[in-house]
């Protein structure tokens, strides 16, 4: 319980990071560091991006998986690391 | 053999009544079997006759309706929360997630997926891991397809009779629809059923023309106005000048009267710039070049003889067969001839002696078609014999620059809209030459054989990807420019116009070379020869003095000759008799 306070603790500090949201597999989101409604709204979209890219990989291979999810925008990088029962999706401004 | 029955009436009853009546069947012929008639033919024993026993087969062709489908999304807003948990009450929500974060699953994976980020947002940090180092490479956009044209539609004309395409005009706006005229140039091959008729097709249904004209005598070309797409002016084969307007009908709205007309047909009409956006002008064999209103086509506006006496004799006029206009220059024109000659004439000169201004000579025969580069103005194009040659307007002895001579006769000639350096020509044997000048010069950048007969009329649309030809049956092609042919190439113009400079200077200091080189003949011919009297020095003589004078060298040559062996025959005679004969044999 601790170690995951921390490692959200060390992920915060880190440069550029706007938020984090943990998901579970259900949509519901466990964690997070944003306000209740961009974190609904965030979680809502991602959920089915996660859903649909790790369908596709499975479709051109099945003996592939989704092991991470890059999403660079004109504004910030939204970054996924899916798991079996949850994600962990974290908001970074990158610094270039 | 005849079947002949007679019958017998006397002279009284003619004209009387006739009073029919039954009878039986008579037999009035009975040709029997002739068996000698058959040892004319032979008994042919096997006969080997085929048969094919096999299913038939038909093929067929569905064509289903387009599907429609959309795709949506659904966004759900609030995640599955399960049955239990209300997602509105605080509470029970909070509860749910401190239960969640109690699962000994979620902490491993929240602690491994944590450090999987970690690594990525550190390598964001470090460097920008998507910057773009590629910039300063240029596109390669530099792979050159080969030049490629393909036909796209074939418009036939739909009569028995199948007529020239001498003309085609494109729509001056969409470019959707393709009018040609259609006509018999031949002469006196008409026949007499030959229709009148000339069509505007839509390009995207080649079965039916969207309208036919009727004009009154087949139209040998057919001019859209660019300023009013929906009308267009056809110079016809009897010298009249025809208005359509395409709103109104088939019928011309107007037509020229036949006594102001031309003589002979008209070979080409130009609409003009102008403030009316009604003003056209036609030039035809005749020898006259007419400016017309359209809306006054009783009598043309304006006249001119291509006379190049300057008299406006009709008699010594040439005949014009292409004419040339271009809208940044709008007092200038100029006419292509049936003797091979392009004459640049200005419209606003003083006099109609001064009308014609410059002569330009280089072609066998007719002039079919001249056209100026839409970007370089001072170069134009002509066609004629078998070659066609690129003027510069500054030199008027000879063109700059010209194909070979071809195998079959040129008929048509057109610069792309969109690329200075290529221009088009048609052929009579049925190809389309594609000359590229900055490719080769020698021989088309692409031929391709369109159809089998001739082909008459060419004309590019304005994108510069579309081309049509028309040919000796009446069937006008439609085919499409490859990339290459119809995109502005990088430094096509700043090239071709280096090139057409670099032909025009050459083309000078030749013709600057050749009046020196007459100069100087014609000063040493004036020394030499003071008492023949002055003769022409650049070689214009008569013909009939160079006879003479070819005759009166020969016979004085003769002359010499003959009085030269009178004078060794004397010297001889001279001698003893045996010797002379010898000599003289000798000498024999």
């Amino acid at each position: 319980m601790a170690e995951v306070e921390e490692t959200l603790k060390r992920i915060q500090s880190q440069k550029g990071v706007q938020g984090i949201i943990i998901v579970n597999s259900e949509g519901i989101p466990i964690k997070t560091t944003m306000d209740n409604s961009s974190t609904v709204q965030y979680v809502g979209l991602i959920h089915q991006l996660v859903m649909k890219a790790r369908s596709t990989l499975r479709d051109l291979d099945p003996q592939n998986d989704l092991t991470f999810l890059r999403i660079r925008s004109k504004k910030n990088e939204i970054m996924i690391a899916p798991d079996k029962d949850y994600f962990l999706i974290v908001i970074q401004n990158p610094s270039d | 053999m005849e079947i002949v029955h007679v019958y017998v009436r006397r002279r009284g009853d003619f004209g009387r009544q006739s009073h029919f009546s039954d009878r039986p069947a008579e037999l009035l012929v009975d040709i029997g079997p002739d068996p000698p008639l058959a040892d004319g033919f032979i008994h042919r024993d096997p006969r080997d006759v085929a048969t094919q026993s096999a299913q038939e087969m038909s093929e067929h062709q569905v064509n289903t309706e387009r599907f429609e489908s959309e795709s949506r999304g659904i966004n759900h807003v609030e995640g599955g929360w399960p049955k239990d948990v209300n997602p509105q009450e605080m509470e029970q929500t909070i509860r749910f997630r401190k239960k969640v974060e109690k699962d000994e699953n979620y902490v491993t994976s929240v602690l491994q997926l944590g450090s999987v980020m970690e690594n990525c947002i550190k390598q964001n940090n470090a460097t920008d891991i998507y910057q773009d180092y590629s910039e300063d490479e240029e596109a390669a956009d530099e792979v050159q397809e080969p030049p490629a044209a393909k036909t796209v539609n074939v418009f036939r004309d739909p009569n028995e009779v199948k007529r020239t395409v001498t003309g085609l005009s494109w729509h001056p706006d969409g470019n959707r629809k393709l009018a040609g005229a259609y006509s018999c140039l031949e002469f006196q091959k008409a026949s007499k059923d030959m229709s009148f008729d000339s069509y505007i097709w839509d390009i995207e249904n080649p079965n039916r023309p969207e309208l036919t004209l009727k004009p009154v005598s087949p139209l040998v070309c057919l001019e859209y106005n660019p300023k009013d797409c929906h009308t267009l002016a056809g110079g016809c084969y009897n010298g009249q000048i025809a208005f359509w307007d395409t709103r109104r009908g088939s019928q011309p709205v107007e037509l020229s009267s036949v006594e102001q007309s031309h003589r002979d047909p008209v070979y080409k009409l130009i609409w003009m710039q102008s403030k009316t956006g009604t003003d056209a002008f036609s030039a035809s064999t005749d020898g006259q070049v007419l400016w017309w209103d359209m809306r006054r086509l009783s009598e043309p506006t304006e006249r001119l003889v291509l006379d190049l006496s300057r008299e406006g004799s009709l008699d010594a006029a040439l005949g014009a067969s292409a004419l040339e206009f271009e809208a940044t220059m709008p007092t200038k024109f100029m006419v292509g001839t049936e003797q091979g000659l392009v004459l640049s004439c200005n419209r606003k000169a003083k006099s109609p002696a001064e009308k014609i201004v410059c002569t330009f000579d280089g072609h066998h025969g007719p002039v079919y078609a001249l056209q100026r580069n839409p970007f370089f103005p001072k170069n134009f194009l002509t066609v004629g014999d078998w070659t066609a040659r690129i003027w510069s307007e500054d030199i008027k002895e000879s063109s700059i620059m010209w194909t070979r001579y071809q195998t079959s006769y040129l008929m048509d000639a057109c610069w792309s809209p969109v690329r200075p350096a290529v221009f088009f020509t048609v052929k009579m044997d049925g190809v389309l030459d594609v000359w590229d000048v900055l490719f080769k010069q020698n021989e088309p950048t692409l031929s391709i054989k369109v159809c089998d007969e001739g082909l008459y009329s060419l004309r590019l649309q304005e994108s510069g990807r579309l081309l049509a030809c028309g040919s000796r049956l009446g069937g006008a092609s439609l085919l499409e420019l490859g990339p290459s042919l119809s995109t502005l190439q990088r430094n096509e113009k700043s090239l071709v116009a280096a090139m057409f400079e670099r032909e025009t200077k050459r083309e000078k200091i030749l013709e600057a070379r050749q009046r020196e080189l007459r100069l100087k003949e014609r000063s040493r011919s004036e020394q030499s020869r003071e008492d023949d009297g002055a003769k022409e020095a650049d070689g214009q003589e008569d013909p009939e003095e160079l006879i003479a004078r070819a005759e009166a060298d020969f016979f004085s040559a003769i002359d010499a000759e003959i009085k030269r062996r009178q004078k060794e025959e004397d010297k001889h005679r001279e001698k003893d008799v045996c010797e002379e004969k010898e000599v003289r044999n000798g000498a024999e």
